[in-house]
């Protein structure tokens, strides 16, 4: 059935009719005649002698139509930023939106060459930058691949460029695909497109969703949707198989940029093809939309960032890459030392039978075991080549799922060694922030416990599993385990070509003694590779991954072994897990107490005491709540122990803001040590430190509280001001003068490399070049030391001035009766009100006002107005640490409850 | 008390300066006294009308009512300019009455000022009139809408307000401030209200009493309304609301009154819903004549448990005005005014 080409009807939402425009073109199968084509086409929005960056080139999936990229069009003639305008061309493909019902079915390799010959009529001269949606990608790709004189970038949202053979088909897509159900589905009924338009997040509104409908609304007009489906070739002998194999082979020879904007939430387009378009355009800048889906320009402003994009390929921009860690010296004066790999020290220990790590109580139950460093060493290797005969090589992401210990330094070690990048994120997360961590992260490997990679098969995390720790032979068959790290290790000790001995599950085994060739280990990488995702707390959003180098790993460690004087010959006891991993990177022995390491506050007083004594550890690192917990369980301590922790020299507490009172009460406990603490994130372990010295003397000299003084950089680190302006933004020119507030940038050779697939988020934190921005706000004092004032998405911006929260909190906490704090705004930006929300002693029972006589003594602490003052049973905190207060989530419901609504808990 | 802006008065594009004469409608409450004073200290020469004793001390006087166009004509005679106060507040009653007072005896007041050649006009209205029932939270002073705005009082101001603007030109300039909720000594309205219901314990906090309200001392009101007189030309023909600026929970509000008049806070609560459906049964019984005004109305409901609260910004830049007298300092003054016990 045929039918010409349309105009849209009018009044639909967001499209302007001025675009629409029919054009004819001649068929290209030599039979004669012609098809017309609707597009549309922002011309009419430029200004004469508007001189045009170029053009976009945006092509539809199935079932949308141009309608899709009516931002686009919108955006692109005047965009941000003082970039150039570009024209928009976003067809309707034949059969499809408003153009021709033609009777013809258009395959893929007949859609590429339809659209040559549309821009061939169209006259499309200058350079032109591709766009594709869905199965909209590979013929915006087929087009890119064959025009590449004209070609200056591809861009492309949720799509695929290849169907892997041996990889089932998303079940979705397979159901579509069902012979009768196919064409019931996508022509005779609507629920294809009905089905595709419900995947919006948020939903689409009414009026959005008609239009998409409007030019689908009969069973004739519906058919090209139902070939579109069939033309997916799941199929080795599928029509479109070779013209989509040749695509997907051409992909790899694209050298422009590239740009991808992904949406995670999508059933069909799920992130393998992300990773397979990642793999075939190395070069491309990736951005995923957490909590987007499959119609990403319709979830969020894909027009903005695409333009933002776009802007950035035009400028020259400098290169914002690591700065060379070869060079000795970088214009900051820093002097490097050459690089010195991670592990290191671990080869360099290998016949050392000294202890490299001592598990007080070790997974799996047994009394306290101690490794050496020459069976660390040897284990690392073993596992290194372990990994290299199972497939695992440099640059495939492996995710450890492995809780601390000797198992996860070996296996860390080994990967780091053979180029893999080792993904970490922690049950800290919950386990849907652990979930979607990992997903993003797109990991090749998921090595874990038993635990770990039940919910890995639960999640349907597409990696392949290894197993660590004892597990029997049902549960690697139900979770799908294909080998396990004792057998990883066997293997690699193993000479080639033969069979590794039968190993009892589970445990270390003894070591082998070596005849024949082992396994080849793969040359060492290099500074610049890539060696880690590390995941944020996600206290403020969804968990973002860090990528660092191996070069930023090892300036890491520098950092560290040089601020506390850590290095061969200490020893330190790791109350706080991530440092455990530290330890033979720092050549130091490291010690892990009897703790649930998952639960900080189990650790006491008595455990901290027997692993200190069983290293003679001169330092101790813990976090926050398990320095609680040791206080609180000083009375458990017997003499021995007493005398044990009166040995610690230095003791450090991390990973969140520490109490000065809660560093005094430790300090009792150990009193030869001088209590330390670091500030520092997941992008920079340590950017400054501060003794508890220097935090009485700060209180002490201050007129008034400014944050919470975090000392000063560490060797290494340099620290910058951006102040901020009177709508809350940090948008000044970088300072180091005291007393400004602003937010807090950072440089060093420890800092991460980037965020990883989440390119905006990246552009934004270094737009300085060379420098990271935090999100911290905060200023220095006349000392210069470093006063962290929140977050910079927490400031208050009242019609009086920016405020920060940090301050309130600390006035208010010093209050009589409050426990912990919080400090939000309530109301519109540029006229927000200060609200205190806090925890009282005793702790009230229902959340509420507080009491007229509580609220009006906060008031009187604060030198600013207060508009109101809430009690509550428990302040939200983060998952991870349990004790950063969520001041986004507090303002939401302070501002709720302010507005007249109910009083629920925040 | 200093007026900001009488260092102002001379800059480009002011039409208006002191010493002139004004005519203040509705002097006799609390806040067209003040005004009436405020303006007399500014030095302009006041005349007031209204149909009760206004008694201001130095001001001339005209009695009658706004729906008396002879009497209207009569006070605004020889006036460079209008301060219109005078209007039907009540949170009950006839919709006939509140239109003849507020929306033809404001049309009325207009025209007289036009005809005896006055220049400016200020136009006292409430931002009642934009507020359709939802809470306001840090809004700017939005369009009066006559159809959406609750109750008859704030419908029939909305419709005033309307009138107004539209009748703002190059000859006689118009603009309209808006106090929230003003309050302060001698005040009969607000104030008495709640010390009278507080002393007979008949004073309920609707919900969680969290609901956050900004409110106006008097002293402040009468500033604005002063400063507007003789603000830029270019602050004409639009809206503006006042207040303090400090909005608080409706309950810290309530007592900090009930404390500075010595009488107990409101100790029992209501939920907002509850209190909402039986104002409504109320209201609907109450509007017979001679009942006086009700306990509890659906409008007055509404108020006390949604949050009202302003964008300031445009009205103190457009006036070139801020309060003087804080919340607190308000409620000192307040106390000072009761009789010590």
């Amino acid at each position: 059935m045929t039918a010409a080409a349309l105009l849209p009807p009018a009044g639909l939402p967001g499209l302007d009719p001025a675009w629409s425009r029919l054009v004819e073109v001649p068929r290209v199968d030599g039979r004669g005649g012609s098809d017309t084509w609707h597009v549309l086409d922002n011309a009419v929005d430029l200004a004469a002698g508007d001189e045009t960056a170029g053009t976009l080139l945006c092509v539809h999936g199935n079932p949308t139509w141009s309608y899709l990229w009516r931002d686009v069009a919108r955006a692109a003639s005047k965009p941000a930023d003082g970039g150039r305008p570009w024209r928009v061309i976003a067809v309707d493909q034949l059969g499809m939106g408003f153009s021709e019902r033609t009777g013809r079915t258009h395959r893929l390799r007949d859609r590429v060459v339809e659209l040559g010959a549309l821009t061939d009529a169209l006259g499309l001269t200058g350079p032109v930058v591709t766009v594709g949606h869905d199965w909209g990608g590979a013929v915006s790709l087929g087009w890119a691949v064959e025009h590449r004189a004209q070609l200056a970038g591809v861009v492309l949202t949720n799509t695929a460029v290849h169907q892997d053979l041996g990889v089932a088909a998303p079940a979705p897509l397979r159901l579509a695909l069902t012979g009768g159900v196919l064409r019931t589905s996508t022509v005779t009924t609507t629920a294809f497109l009905e089905t595709a338009l419900a995947l919006a997040h948020p939903p689409l509104s009414a009026a959005v969703r008609d239009a998409y409908r409007a030019p689908y609304r009969t069973r004739a007009r519906r058919v090209a949707i139902g070939d579109f489906v069939a033309d997916i070739p799941l199929a080795a002998d599928h029509p479109s198989r070779p013209a989509l194999d040749d695509l997907a082979a051409a992909v790899r020879t694209l050298d422009v940029p590239a740009f991808v904007a992904w949406g995670p939430r999508d059933p069909v387009f799920v992130g393998r093809f992300l990773d397979d378009v990642l793999d075939r355009l190395p070069q491309a800048d990736v951005h995923r939309f957490e909590g987007a889906g499959h119609l990403v320009a319709e979830d969020v402003d894909f027009a903005g960032a695409l333009l933002t994009w776009l802007t950035d390929q035009e400028v020259d921009t400098p290169d914002l890459d690591t700065p060379d860690l070869d060079a000795p010296e970088l214009e900051d004066g820093v002097t490097r030392t050459p690089f010195r790999p991670l592990g290191a020290a671990v080869d360099e220990r290998a016949d050392d039978d000294g202890p490299a790590l001592v598990e007080l109580a070790p997974i799996g139950g047994g009394g306290p075991r101690s490794i050496s460093w020459a069976l660390l060493a040897r284990r690392v290797d073993e596992i290194a080549r372990g990994m290299g005969l199972a497939g695992v090589g440099r640059g495939d992401r492996v995710c450890l799922l492995v809780p601390p210990g000797a198992d996860l330094t070996a296996a860390l070690y080994a990967c780091l060694r053979i180029g893999a990048v080792v993904v970490v994120a922690d049950a800290g997360l919950g386990i849907r922030g652990l979930s979607r961590a990992v997903r993003g992260a797109s990991p090749d490997v998921v090595i874990g416990v038993e635990r770990a990679l039940l919910a890995a098969r639960a999640l349907g995390w597409p990696a392949r599993r290894f197993g660590a720790g004892p597990m029997s032979r049902a549960s690697r068959r139900l979770l799908g385990v294909e080998t396990t790290l004792v057998e990883l290790a066997a293997s690699g000790r193993t000479p080639l070509g033969g069979v590794p001995a039968a190993l009892p599950s589970g445990g270390v085994p003894a070591a082998m003694p070596l005849g024949g060739v082992p396994a080849a280990l793969p040359p060492a990488p290099g500074p610049h590779d890539p060696a880690a995702v590390l995941f944020t707390s996600g206290s403020t959003g969804p968990a973002k991954g860090v990528a660092y180098t191996h070069g930023q790993l090892a300036a890491m460690r520098d950092v560290v072994g040089t601020t506390y004087g850590i290095g061969p010959g200490t020893a330190f006891v790791a109350g706080f897990a991530p440092f455990a991993l530290l330890g033979p990177a720092l050549g130091a022995t490291c010690a892990c107490p009897d703790m649930d390491v998952t639960a900080p506050r189990t650790l006491t007083a008595a455990a901290l005491a027997a692993a200190v004594a069983a290293i003679d550890a001169a330092v101790v690192f813990a976090s926050p709540a398990a320095l609680t917990a040791v206080v609180a369980s000083a009375d458990g301590l017997d003499e021995e122990g007493r005398r044990a922790l009166a040995g610690v020299g230095v003791f450090l507490s991390a990973g969140a803001p520490v109490p000065p009172e809660l560093l005094a009460a430790a300090g009792a406990l150990m009193p030869a040590a001088a209590p330390h603490t670091p500030y520092g994130m997941t992008e920079a372990l340590l950017v400054t430190d501060i003794s508890l010295d220097e935090i009485r003397a700060a209180a002490g000299g201050e007129p008034a509280v400014r944050g919470v003084c975090v000392g000063r950089p560490v060797e290494g680190v340099r620290i910058a001001i951006s102040p901020l302006d009177d709508r809350g933004a940090a948008t000044g020119a970088l300072t180091g003068a005291p007393g400004v507030t602003g937010e807090i940038l950072i440089r060093g050779a420890h800092v991460m490399d980037h965020y990883d697939r989440l390119w905006l988020t990246q552009r934004a934190s270094a737009r300085d070049v060379g420098w990271h921005r935090t999100g911290d706000v905060g200023q220095f004092d006349d000392a210069d030391r470093l006063w962290v004032e929140g977050r910079l998405r927490h400031v208050i911006t009242t019609a009086e001035g920016v405020l920060t929260p940090v301050r309130f909190e600390r006035l208010a906490e010093g209050v009589a009766g409050v426990g912990r704090a919080a400090a939000v705004g309530v109301g519109p930006a540029g006229v927000q009100q200060v609200v205190l929300v806090v925890e009282t002693v005793p702790a009230t029972r229902r959340p509420g006002l507080a009491t007229t006589e509580l609220t009006a003594r906060v008031r009187a602490s604060i030198d600013r107005p207060v508009a109101a003052v809430f009690a509550v049973p428990r302040l939200p905190t983060d998952v991870r640490h349990n004790s950063k207060v969520q001041r986004t989530r507090i303002g939401i419901w302070a501002g709720r409850a302010l507005a007249g609504g109910r009083l629920g808990a925040p | 008390m200093t007026s900001p802006v009488t260092s102002a008065v001379t800059s480009a594009g002011s039409g208006a300066a002191t010493g002139q004469r004004v005519l203040v409608t509705g002097a006799s409450g609390m806040l067209g006294r003040a005004v009436a004073v405020r303006l007399q200290r500014d030095g302009h020469a006041v005349r007031t009308f209204q149909r009760r004793p206004a008694g201001v001390d130095g001001a001339d006087e005209v009695r009658g009512s706004v729906t008396d166009a002879n009497a209207v004509a009569r006070a605004v005679h020889g006036c460079d300019a209008v301060v219109h106060l005078a209007a039907k507040v009540s949170f009950t009653g006839r919709e006939e009455e509140f239109r003849a007072v507020n929306v033809t005896g404001t049309r009325t007041m207009l025209a007289a000022a036009r005809a005896a050649g006055a220049r400016r006009f200020v136009m006292v209205s409430s931002p009642s009139v934009a507020h359709v029932g939802t809470s306001i939270v840090g809004a700017g002073a939005g369009p009066a809408d006559p159809v959406r705005a609750r109750g008859h009082y704030a419908r029939t101001k909305a419709m005033a307000e309307l009138a107004a603007l539209a009748a703002d030109s190059p000859e006689l300039r118009v603009l309209a401030v808006r106090p929230h909720i003003v309050w302060g000594p001698g005040d009969t309205q607000l104030v008495e209200r709640i010390v009278n219901r507080a002393r007979s314990g008949r004073l309920p906090i609707l919900g969680s009493g969290a609901a956050l309200i900004d409110s106006t001392y008097v002293d402040n009101a009468a500033d604005a309304i002063a400063a507007a007189l003789v603000a830029d030309n270019a602050a004409y023909g639009a809206s503006y609301v006042v207040t303090n600026g400090e909005p608080r929970p409706v309950r810290d509000l309530l007592a900090g009154i009930c404390a500075a008049a010595g009488v107990p806070a409101p100790g029992w609560s209501v939920p907002s819903p509850l209190a909402r459906a039986v104002g409504g049964v109320i209201e609907a019984m109450w509007i017979r004549p001679g009942w006086g005004e009700p306990p509890m109305t659906r409008f007055l409901a509404e108020q006390l448990s949604t949050a009202h609260w302003f964008d300031q910004r445009r009205t103190r830049t457009s006036l070139g005005w801020a309060p003087a007298v804080t919340l607190d300092a308000g409620l000192a003054l307040l106390a000072a005014s009761y009789p010590r016990r």
